[in-house]
């Protein structure tokens, strides 16, 4: 556990959580969660839960966003709120 | 997109280093990280890697439903088949020491496992194909 790289790491995470939801267009949101998800899965190997960060890197960054896109391309891209 | 002589041969080459990938996953979930469902996942992953690169209608010629209904199936069978083969042979669900117990074969526990692995993952693979397919299928109206 190097706590300066956890620091920066968890610092962009809550950055990259923070923009997810606020950001207006959809498929932006689906990039910036993917980015959310590809730092969590650095965290979980750092904190040596491999098989964790694992599941992380292929559900959520990688089948969670195909999905993600595939529902904005059949519904609008714009968020209303 | 479909034209793409770039996008179609890196996929081409990527394809089946992805589906190896997956395999090796699976089987060596018993002894580290990886198992059943990330194998299963990566090898979807491959599928949707072809979608994008040669379209769904090309892939759909490859494994269609039938194909898909027949894989989980198939694979839901074989993990709970063990199951509760160790069942009728009066041990706990999926404790294979009592198959190895009954058949009498060295180390048969650890093929039963990988055998479990593999049928979680072949489910994984089918039923995560199934769904890019159903979402990414707008059968004949506009995109």
């Amino acid at each position: 556990m190097i706590w300066e790289l956890d620091f920066a790491l968890l610092l962009f995470m809550i950055v990259c959580a923070i923009a997810a939801i606020t950001v207006k267009d959809l498929l932006h949101a689906t990039i910036i969660l993917a980015a959310y998800s590809l730092i969590m899965t650095v965290l979980w190997a750092e904190m040596n839960a491999v098989d964790v960060a694992f599941t992380e890197a292929t559900v959520g960054a990688g089948i969670t966003t195909v999905l993600f896109i595939a529902a904005i391309a059949r519904t609008k891209r714009s968020s209303s709120d | 997109m479909r034209e793409n002589v770039v996008i179609r041969t890196v996929s081409r080459l990527a394809v089946p280093f992805i589906q190896v990938f997956a395999l090796y996953v699976i089987v060596h979930g018993a002894s580290g990280a990886g198992g059943g469902f990330q194998g299963g996942v990566v090898f979807a992953s491959s599928f949707i890697l072809m979608m994008v690169a040669f379209g769904l209608v090309e892939v759909r010629r490859r494994i269609d439903n039938r194909g898909i209904m027949i894989f989980s199936v198939m694979g839901i069978a074989i993990y709970a088949g063990i199951g509760f083969l160790c069942l009728l042979l009066a041990g706990n669900f999926l404790e294979y020491g009592v198959i190895e117990a009954a058949v009498g074969i060295p180390h048969l526990h650890g093929y039963l496992l990988d055998a479990v692995e593999a049928g979680i993952g072949i489910t994984v693979m089918a039923v995560m194909t199934s769904i890019i397919y159903d979402i990414s299928d707008n059968r004949g109206e506009a995109p």
